[in-house]
Formats: structure tokens, C-alpha cells, sequence
């Protein structure tokens, strides 16, 4: 029954995604995006990645809809969509997808309990995190704690962005009068 | 699974069409939105191979004893909020681009360049 869902919902992911490449309007664009997400968000429901689920949801169905809704409103509603070099976009993505193919026969079976992903420092995790942080849920204990380091990074990396963004929005006129006499 | 392997192949598929709309398309602005589906089907790929048959959510309670790995998880967790942070920037990028050009169209803006030479 699980894997029929799956199917099913992954099905609808391919139809939306391919739905957007066809799209003419930029607004439809922006809202199959969205769609897309919270497809997404369904799909790790079912793989029981809840957390990733509704990070998925709120920041990525909510915060980039709102952050591309609002850049669509400030570069006015005047886009026209076309597509170019159709042919060698095909025959590049094509070339590209066949390897990605080809590897995956390598690949153990998704829901395998013994795949080398399973073996390793995962039942660990789920053996010991337990009685060593004492959170009932699993991925706050190593996300908190056990892999800190790579949340300190992420924090890191938002705030470099943050700066970035604060940087490219606020510059000065007259920075913008220069670049205009260039 | 009915092969095992169909989560994977979408997950390749929707890598194929973001990157069709990066190459193809010619408005800046879609091809931000092919770069999130990009960067979806990844999130997927992980999160398939996280599962475990039988298994449930990774939050520990007597009832069960299989779960699914959290590692994945966890990455895929700052994946997203990384995401979001590079698509602030990228659209940024983008409100720039068009107060300078007055266009997102990239061919318009290479027009543009060619002509102030």
C-alpha cells in the first residue's frame, strides 16, 4: 500500500514539475513551484523524514514563495517565457540522466535494512542517543549535538547570505548612478 | 517496492527537468525555479536511501524498534535552509540584474552588452 502512495505522489511530482517547463505565465510558474514543495513535504511524510517534511513546508513552500512572489512583484509582470537551444539542453540533460541511470544499478534497493547507509553509525545513533542526550527524537540529537559543527556551518552559511542579500538590495544611488554611466 | 530502484529513477527525472529549465529557458527567473527542482529531487535521492522497510519516523518510543536513518535526515535538513539562503541571494541577484537592464531575459541582456561595445 506504502509503495502505491509513494508512486502515486511521486507521479504528481513529475506532472508538476513537467507542467512547469510548458508554463507560459510567470505566476503559474511561481505557484507550480510552490505546489511543488509541498509535494515534497508529502513525499518525506511517507518516507518518515517528518522533520525534513515540515522544514520542507514552512521554509520551502512558505519562505521561497513569499521571496520569489516578492522579487516577481518588484521586477514587474512583464516576462515573457520562451526556450532556447532546445536541442542541445535535450541532449545534454539526456547524456547526463543516462549515467545517473546507469549508476543506479549499483544502488541497493530503497528500504533495504542492510544497505551500507543502514550499517554504519546510524544504529548508533538510534542504539545510544537515548541515553546519551536523552531527546526522544533522534535527528534533534544529532543535529543538536553529535553533528553541532555542521549546524554552526549552516548558521554560518544563512548569515553570510543574509549579508549578501542585505548588500546587492541596499546600495546606494549613487553607486547606481555610476553603474548607469558606465 | 515494486523494483526497489523507482524512487531513484524519479528522483534522476526531476533532476533532468530542473536542469532542462536552467539550460533552456531564457528568463532568469524560471531558471531559479529549475534550480529548486534541482536541488528537490537530491533532497529525495537522500531521503529514499534513509528509509528502512518496516521502519518508522526516527523519534524513540517503546512501541517500536525499527526505525528509519536519521542521518539523512539531518542533512537533508540544513540542505533546506541552505536553499532557502542561496535563493535570497540568487533572486537578489536578479531584482539587481533587472534594475540595471530593465529585463530578466538573458538573450535581451547579452543584446544589451553587445551593443554598448
Amino acid at each position: 500500500m506504502e509503495d502505491f502512495i509513494i508512486i502515486f505522489l511521486l507521479s504528481l511530482l513529475t506532472i508538476t514539475a513537467v507542467a512547469i517547463i510548458f508554463m507560459r505565465n510567470m505566476l503559474s510558474v511561481i505557484m507550480l513551484g510552490s505546489i511543488y514543495s509541498l509535494l515534497s513535504a508529502v513525499i518525506f511524510v511517507v518516507l518518515d523524514a517528518v522533520d525534513v517534511a515540515f522544514t520542507e513546508a514552512a521554509v520551502g513552500a512558505g519562505i521561497s514563495s513569499v521571496l520569489f512572489l516578492s522579487a516577481f512583484a518588484v521586477t514587474g509582470k512583464r516576462q515573457v517565457l520562451k526556450q532556447k537551444n532546445k536541442l542541445i539542453a535535450l541532449i545534454t540533460v539526456s547524456l547526463t540522466a543516462a549515467a545517473l541511470l546507469y549508476a543506479t544499478s549499483d544502488m541497493p534497493y530503497v528500504g533495504d535494512p542492510n544497505s551500507p547507509a543502514q550499517t554504519h553509525v546510524a544504529s548508533r545513533y538510534i542504539e545510544q542517543s537515548g541515553s546519551e542526550i536523552g531527546i526522544p527524537n533522534i535527528v534533534t540529537s544529532v543535529l543538536a549535538s553529535y553533528r553541532g559543527f555542521d549546524t554552526l556551518g549552516e548558521v554560518a552559511v544563512v548569515f553570510t547570505a543574509m549579508i549578501a542579500v542585505l548588500l546587492l538590495l541596499l546600495r546606494r544611488e549613487e553607486d547606481q548612478e555610476i553603474d548607469r554611466e558606465k | 517496492m515494486l523494483s526497489g530502484l523507482y524512487n531513484y529513477w524519479i528522483a534522476i527525472l526531476l533532476m533532468a527537468i530542473g536542469f532542462y529549465i536552467v539550460i533552456a529557458h531564457n528568463n532568469l527567473f524560471t531558471k531559479m525555479i529549475g534550480l529548486n527542482i534541482f536541488q528537490t529531487s537530491v533532497f529525495i535521492l537522500f531521503i529514499s536511501m534513509g528509509k528502512v522497510d518496516g521502519g518508522t519516523a526516527p523519534i524513540l518510543s517503546d512501541a517500536y524498534t525499527v526505525y528509519s536513518n536519521p542521518l539523512p535526515h539531518v542533512l537533508i535538513l540544513t540542505a533546506i535552509v541552505v536553499s532557502v539562503a542561496t535563493t535570497a541571494v540568487g533572486l537578489a541577484l536578479i531584482v539587481n540584474i533587472n534594475r540595471r537592464y530593465k529585463t530578466l531575459d538573458e538573450h535581451e541582456i547579452e543584446q544589451q552588452e553587445l551593443d554598448q561595445e
